[in-house]
This record gives structure tokens, sequence and C-alpha cells, in this order.
């Protein structure tokens, strides 16, 4: 199984055969153990890293840390999920440290950012405060380096 | 005064011909070249050539290592080491044989770091052979031991292997080999170029042989690291077998070192100062920044390590698969990073195949004759390359059969 899912990460277009052949298995096998997988929700979606930088696409990315006052009786999931719910917001984490939520969000550009967070996090009860860094750069996603990709310079016959 | 003066000088530098390959000594203009080269000077003609032909790691050094690398040039490290190699490495050394294997090497006199396995086993050769005595080599196998038992006055004895015998040298085989004369077996599993692998019951056999004929082992394990589906055996584990044998190892293979040159060896206090004597005039010792690379490999290099050889063992499979599938009969080999498919049923030679294939589908693989004569009718393809290259070797290879 952890075989599959390391195939899968790395690769999520590879074909059932292929993953067969390099687990020693066969197509069905592989095809009824992921399928499995998905039903259980330990694959969530097959996606895509996309430098949109280079695609001549200009999204603004900012990283957002809240400071939020919890209601009696919820937790800080209800207002996690009520976040995350927001299409602009990419990623909501519950962090240490001085503050709670750490947000990810993008926006077709600073202005727009600046506007979301306004109007639609910081107006929210539970939320106490927010700190906005905007993202100059991005070197390394989701495990991937955003640098030229590496090549060894083998000799194409060696003994 | 000065008219005589001058022609002294002219008659000095007047040049004399010499005759071709006057200073080359015989006993190198004996050894024939390496097959490997006359394909190597092919493929570099070509272009969008998918190659299968190559005896090092796809994989880039990982970060770490080169990372302590950088750190040991920025911290001045570049001085000469001891001839042996720095003891903290050569301690680490010694814990993992003593971890993985249960062999206890002494790492202040047991075990010598060398620039990379090839030096290793020069100076093993070189140590133990006296001029005219045998050296039993188990064939196919890596280019180096003929030619290096040879250059150190040793007469190389081949031993065929064959694929009926998953290209495992037999105890008998061996026992048939030897002579007044032989010194030495050179054992290199898992092998390259077949990716054969030994069980255990099968060198505990071979110690046997070895015990009773008094003869010493070389044994070249520098890609125990990969072997799949079961454990490796060191030679020199088994009872009696630490003082007569010599191990060689490595990094270039386990932790995608090739470059950075790092090799050792471990054996019996005795072998090993007598190579450490050759290797202090040639070699002085293994480069420091590479040594330093090595002790971070011992020491955190696990988890890459083993990220590479779970990604080796899928490619493993896919070729394998896929060369059967194409009708190219192919033992599942369990260690290293070669498959060995046979080619006989197209009826061309090794050098045929490979180079028909080379210049009509542009893949390149090595003829496996290359490796020995009992090589023949087989070619070595290396899965170290990624797997798009090798489902794109193998379609291409599939057309090309098509057209015999």
């Amino acid at each position: 199984m952890k075989e599959i899912l390391e195939i899968l990460e790395s690769n999520p277009r590879i074909a059932l055969k292929e993953i067969a052949t390099m687990t020693g298995s066969t197509e069905a096998a592989v095809a009824s153990k992921i399928k499995e997988m998905e039903k259980k929700g330990i694959i969530r979606k097959y996606k895509t890293v996309i430098d949109w930088e280079k695609a001549g696409e200009e999204y603004v990315y900012a990283i957002i840390e809240l400071k939020v006052a919890l209601r009696s009786r919820t937790g800080y999931d209800a207002i996690a999920e009520r976040i995350a719910r927001f299409p602009e917001v990419r990623s909501v984490r519950l962090i240490s440290g001085d503050h709670d939520l750490s947000l990810t969000v993008r926006g077709k550009s600073m202005k727009d950012v600046a506007f979301f967070v306004a109007e639609k996090i910081a107006t929210l009860e539970q939320v106490q405060g927010t700190v906005t860094h905007f993202v100059l750069r991005t070197y390394k996603e989701d495990g991937d380096v955003l640098f030229e990709k590496e090549r060894s310079e083998r000799l194409a016959v060696s003994p | 005064m000065s008219y005589s003066r001058k022609s002294a000088a002219s008659a000095l530098l007047s040049p004399r011909d010499v005759m071709p390959g006057k200073f080359v000594s015989e006993k190198v203009r004996e050894i024939p070249p390496s097959g490997i080269r006359k394909f190597f000077d092919l493929v570099l003609e070509m272009d969008d050539v998918i190659s299968l032909g190559v005896g090092e790691p796809d994989f880039v050094t990982p970060w770490h290592i080169r990372e302590a690398c950088i750190y040991s040039l920025e911290k001045g490290f570049t001085s000469y080491t001891s001839n042996l190699g720095l003891l903290e490495l050569r301690e680490l050394i010694s814990k993992s044989y003593m971890k993985d294997y249960g062999i206890d090497y002494n790492p202040k006199n047991e075990i010598l770091v060398t620039t990379g396995v090839s030096e290793a086993a020069d100076l093993a050769f070189r140590a133990v052979t006296n001029p005219g005595d045998e050296v039993i080599i188990p064939e196919p196998c890596y280019v180096s031991y003929k030619p290096s038992v040879s250059l150190a006055g040793g007469v190389p004895v081949p031993v065929p292997t064959y694929r009926d015998d998953e290209f495992r040298v037999t105890a008998d085989q061996i026992e048939k080999s030897i002579t007044k004369k032989t010194k030495a077996l050179v054992l290199s599993y898992p092998n390259n170029p077949t990716g054969a692998v030994m069980e255990r019951k099968d060198l505990e056999e071979i110690a046997d042989v070895v015990n009773e004929n008094d003869i010493a082992v070389i044994s070249d394990e520098v890609y125990a690291r990969l072997t799949y589906d079961g454990a490796h055996t060191c030679f020199s584990s088994l009872p009696g077998m630490k003082e007569r044998s010599i191990i060689l190892n490595g990094f270039s293979k386990s932790h995608a070192m090739t470059g950075l040159r790092l090799g050792y060896a471990a054996g019996s206090e005795e072998l090993i100062a007598a190579m450490t004597k050759i290797h202090q005039y040639a070699m002085l010792c293994a480069p420091i920044t590479a040594q330093m690379g090595a002790v971070e490999a011992l020491k955190n290099g696990d988890g890459e390590m083993q990220k590479m050889v779970r990604e080796y063992n899928r490619r493993r499979r896919l070729i394998v698969g896929g060369l059967n599938k194409l009708g190219l009969d192919c033992f599942e080999p369990r260690g290293a990073f070669y498959a060995f498919p046979s080619i006989k049923s197209t009826g061309l030679t090794s050098e045929e195949f490979a180079g028909r294939l080379l210049k009509e589908e542009k893949v390149a693989v090595v003829p496996g004759s290359v490796f020995g004569e009992c090589g023949e009718g087989y070619l070595r393809c290396s899965y170290a390359t990624s797997h798009e290259e090798l489902v794109k070797a193998l379609a291409r290879i599939e057309a090309f059969i098509e057209k015999l």
C-alpha cells in the first residue's frame, strides 16, 4: 500500500499497468487498492504543481496569521472550517506560538488579498487580530524545488 | 668560439624519431582496452540516445551529503588525512559492519579508506599476488579484475557462470579450478553485470573449499546495499573467513557518490597493512572532501538510501517484466541495478544486437561479452535511469525486435 502511495505521490498520471509491474502485482489488484484508498480518504485528490509565474499568470500569495478568541463550547475546528470554506484560502493550519491559525491566501492582486482579509476574515467575530505577510517569491512548493531541475551529467556508457 | 657552442646545442636539440609505443611497457601493451570504450565512442556521436549502458546511479548525491562536503571546504578541510583515512570515518564503517553483519573490524588497523573501490581492488590484487600466482575470477564480472590481476603479475583464471545457476559460481566449479598455484578467489555479488546474488548456503559451501585449499578471498561487495528481497551476506561473516578475506565496499552505488571516488577495504591487520603500504606510496590518502561526505552518509544517510533502493526495486520489476514480455528471457536479478537478458533467440551476437540497437533505435546497452566470454548472448541493461526513460527504451527495443 505504502509503495503504491509513494508512486502516486511522485506521479499521479502513471498507468495502472506500470504500477502493477513496479509493485509485482496485478492491474486489477492495484485498481481495487487505489479505489479503496480513495474511498477511505487516504488519497484526497490528484493535483498538479504549477509555476504560475512562468505561465504568465500574476497571482499574489499571502500568509495570514490569526489570533482567535474561542467562543464557549466551540473549538478551533469550527472557526477553521468556516475560514477554510473560502476558495481564496489555499491552506489553514493550527499553529503553536504567538498566533493560533495560519492561512495561505491567493488573489489576483495585493489589493484583492488585502480586501479579502479585511472584509471576510478580520470581520469574523472570533478573530482578534491578523498579520498579513505577502509572499515575494516561492523557492520550494510541496516538496518540489522551483529552481532549474538538477541533472546529473553522466557518461552515456560506463563500466 | 660561439660557432662551436651553437653547433653543440643544435646537435642536442635535433629530434630523433621515436618508435611508436617504444616507451610503453610490454605488460601494458598486452592488456586489451575495455570493450565498453568502443560503445562509449559510438554513443558520443549520436543525439537522442536513451542509455541503459550506465554503471552508476542516476540520482545526484543526496543533498545532505553534498552539504557536508561544501561545509568541509568552507571550514578549510583541504589537507591530507591519515593514510588509512579519517579515524571517524573508519569508526563509522566499523560500526556499520558490526550492526549489519556482526563482524568486528578494528577501525585502527583493519579498515583502509581508498579512492574508490577500484583502487581498493587494485591494492588487494597487488598485495596478495606473487608473480605467476593464479587468481580465480568468476565471469561475467566487472571489467577491471582480469587486467588488474595481470598488472599485479598474477594469472587470471576465469570461471564461467551460467543462467541455469542464476549466474552464481558454485563451490564445485571453484574446486575444479584450483591448482597448486591458486592464491586467491574473487567474489563479486551482487554482481555487475548480471545482478546475481549469493545465498548464505552458497557462500558456506565456497568457504569450505576456500578453507580446505587455504586460499584468500577478495570479495567486492560494493552493491551490497542494493539487494532486493532478502539480506546480503558479507563473506567475512562466515566462520573463519575474516582472516583470509578482503572485503571491498564503497559509497558510489549506495549513496550515489561515484564521482567523489570513495571506497574502502576491510580485512585482517596483515592484509590491510600490506595494502596500506602500496596505498601510501601510490595515493597517499583518499580525498578529504569525499571522506567528510562519507561520514555524513554513514551518520544520516540511511533514509535517503532506502528511498533510492525502493525506487530501484520498482524499476527492476518494470524492466525485467518488460524484457520478458518482449521474449528476451531475463532471470530475476536480485541485486545491483542491472538486468541481464538473453538475446540468443534473435540469432544475433551480443555485439551485433547492441550495435544495431544503438544505430537503428538509439538505445545504448552493453554487450554481455564485454564482461567475459560466457556473457556472449546476453546484454547488460542498467535500470539506473528514470522510469519514463525505461518505458521509452522498452518500446524502442520492442520496435527493434519486431524488425528482425
